[in-house]
């Protein structure tokens, strides 16, 4: 099945022995022209690439302070060494955190620390040359910027924007990734990560519509640029691809229709995504940002509510206001953003969803929680909401559920092992290897509870373990979405009964 | 690399997708598939075929949902569901099924 080792999921997780350079040959296709320079970056690496990586390196240092503070605050504690799922995964030293700050850290040290200027070997600084920019541009794609780390770093050390800083001096080199890059790209030109123009969007749209009805007889709507509507819903543009994302998004539409809430797509906001955190770069993700905004106001909407997207929901959660607001047109009432989550779970608390649980009798479920909703944002009026809010939606829906070992879930959770940019083919060995604390984790409930499906609130987790389940000998189907659960077990009111044919008219304007 | 049909060079990306939709002929798709030593029956090209047409009319691949729907309407609905596509197309049907469709990549979080 593969062309590498796959781990081993043992009896308990284990700290592994080293191995030096196990991943050095691994990274991804590097951009070519036409993808780097609709962003803003050199087509191809600079004759003085060397010059501009070290003045963007002051430059990012001198803009964010805590970039600077993360490469002089390291006393090599250790703490991290065996968090990340890359090291746990691929055994190589390098993808130790600490390890791979150091190769950003020694350059900088070399550049913009006195001790590091005169007496580098002492303080372990270097120079920049093109080993250290391969290196660079392999492992630092060899981080899904979950954050795991930073939560046992005693001084918070944060591996996710040394890697996004180390990314944004690649691509201002001309060295940029071109699966991220690419995607971008696509944003500006057709309006989400997949290319999905907007007739495709509304024929698939229409076929999701059909579906719903002859599943549950009533005409739920999958509504794409309605004026007037309340709700503009921003979700991955994966949801109206693939699967299992696509049957989140019918639960999305599920619980507006029963809710009566007036809610529409948009096809120039038709992603969710936002690649341009991955590269840390505050022009692109503001860009890719600005498209939300200018959505809701031509449609009028009140609302702003996102899908299932992890890393999304970091960038509403923690960004969008400053990037693309101040959101003062939309009703003030409801949180801005506010996660799908968030919505169901609100309607359930005020009993205006009703589950007949017993459709998901089928299926013992535990909870992936994703790397930016745990790390990097939060969910509802409480801290730890975005732990507590999928858990109940799960549990009001559902009769089976069991959580995964307290030190692989909340704000410990390993990530899926394809996130931060690198759900791409050709980091597949990547990809498969870090998914490996997941997937040992998920044994246990497998085995204590005979838990049989994985659920996931984000396109990528989603994507990446229907890819990497097989690998550990699990079903890829085992993966489902939030969304999903709720769509099998919601009680539609306007639903025929069992006698009764189809009723035309139950449509919710 | 590019591959060779029918003495010709078609030029190809880092994964082998065809850099220009339009060099697509037949034969290109029989050439791709046994490189991945997968023989193309009449079940595939229905696959085939379809991706072709939907992407001439839509301008990308459809979604896994509309072709199952549409395999399902063509070939009987046992058929129509994406377990039937992955024995077909086992690395999965909206990448190898485009691939030798010379469809572009789909890309995203997919």
């Amino acid at each position: 099945m593969a062309d590498f080792e796959v781990p081993v999921l043992r009896e308990y997780p284990i700290i592994p022995k080293l191995k030096e350079g196990t991943m050095a040959h691994s990274s991804p296709f590097v951009a070519k022209p036409i993808i780097q320079e609709p962003l803003g970056f050199p087509g191809e690496l600079l004759d003085n690439w060397k010059e501009v990586a070290i003045e963007k390196m002051g430059e990012l240092c001198g803009k964010y302070r805590s970039l600077q503070v993360y490469l002089d605050s390291c006393v090599k504690c250790g703490a991290c060494t065996d968090k990340c799922h890359y090291y746990l995964g691929t055994t190589d030293p390098k993808n130790m955190p600490v390890a791979r700050q150091d190769l950003l850290r020694k350059v900088y040290r070399r550049y913009f620390t006195f001790a590091g200027k005169y007496f580098p070997k002492l303080v372990g600084a270097a120079d920049l040359t093109e080993e250290v920019l391969d290196d660079w541009y392999s492992y630092f794609h060899q981080c899904s910027q979950c954050r795991r780390c930073s939560v046992f770093c005693p001084y918070g050390i944060d591996t996710a924007e040394i890697s996004m800083a180390a990314r944004e001096i690649m691509d201002a080199v001309g060295k940029g990734q071109k699966y991220c890059n690419e995607i971008i790209g696509k944003v500006y030109k057709i309006g989400n990560n997949l290319g999905l123009p907007e007739p495709a969007l509304r024929d698939t749209l229409e076929g999701i519509e059909e579906d719903v009805e002859d599943d549950t007889g009533v005409k739920v709507r999958y509504p794409l640029d309605v004026k007037g509507a309340d709700v503009l819903l921003v979700t991955p543009s994966a949801d109206f691809f693939a699967e299992p994302h696509v049957d989140g998004l019918i639960g999305y539409g599920k619980v507006f229709h029963e809710a009566g809430i007036s809610w529409t797509f948009s096809s120039k906001a038709s992603e969710a995504a936002n690649f341009g955190m991955f590269i840390g770069s505050y022009e692109n993700m503001r860009r890719v940002s600005m498209r939300i905004r200018e959505a809701a106001l031509e449609l009028g909407v009140k609302r702003i509510v996102f899908g299932e997207c992890g890393h999304a929901w970091r960038v509403a959660y923690s960004f969008l206001n400053t990037l693309a607001g101040p959101f003062d047109f939309l009703d003030p009432r409801y949180p801005v953003p506010q996660h799908i989550c968030e919505v169901t779970n609100g309607l359930i608390k005020e009993g205006k969803l009703k589950f007949d649980k017993s459709l998901n009798d089928d299926m013992k479920l535990t909870f992936h929680d994703s790397c930016n909703v745990a790390r990097a944002s939060r969910m509802g009026d409480k801290p730890g909401g975005q732990f507590v809010i999928p858990r109940e939606i799960i549990k009001s829906c559902c009769n089976y559920f069991y959580d995964m070992p307290a030190d692989t879930i909340h704000e410990s959770t390993y990530c899926c092992g394809g996130g931060g940019g690198l759900l791409t083919d050709d980091l597949m060995e990547l990809r498969v290897k870090g998914a490996m604390p997941r997937m040992q984790a998920l044994k246990t409930v497998v085995e204590e509870h005979g838990v049989t499906n994985l659920v996931a609130i984000c396109a990528i987790c989603k994507s990446q373990f229907a890819k990497t389940l097989p690998y550990y000998g699990f079903d890829m189907n085992s993966i489902v979405s939030l969304h999903q659960l709720v769509s099998n077990a919601i009680i539609l009111s306007d639903a025929p009964k069992d006698d009764d044919e189809n009723d035309d008219d139950g449509d919710d304007a | 690399m590019p591959i060779e049909v029918n003495g010709k060079m078609l030029e190809t990306d880092e994964e082998g997708y065809l850099a220009d939709l339009n060099q697509w002929e037949p034969e290109a798709a029989t050439v791709m598939a046994a490189a991945e030593d997968q023989e193309l029956t009449d079940a595939h090209w229905e696959v085939i075929n379809f991706l072709r047409e939907y992407y001439e009319e839509y301008q990308i691949a459809p979604a896994v949902r509309v072709l199952t729907k549409a395999i399902g309407k063509k070939l009987g609905k046992d058929k129509g569901n994406s377990k039937y596509l992955y024995e077909l197309f086992p690395y999965g049907p909206a990448k190898q099924a485009c691939k030798y469709a010379g469809l572009p990549k789909p890309t995203g979080c997919v």
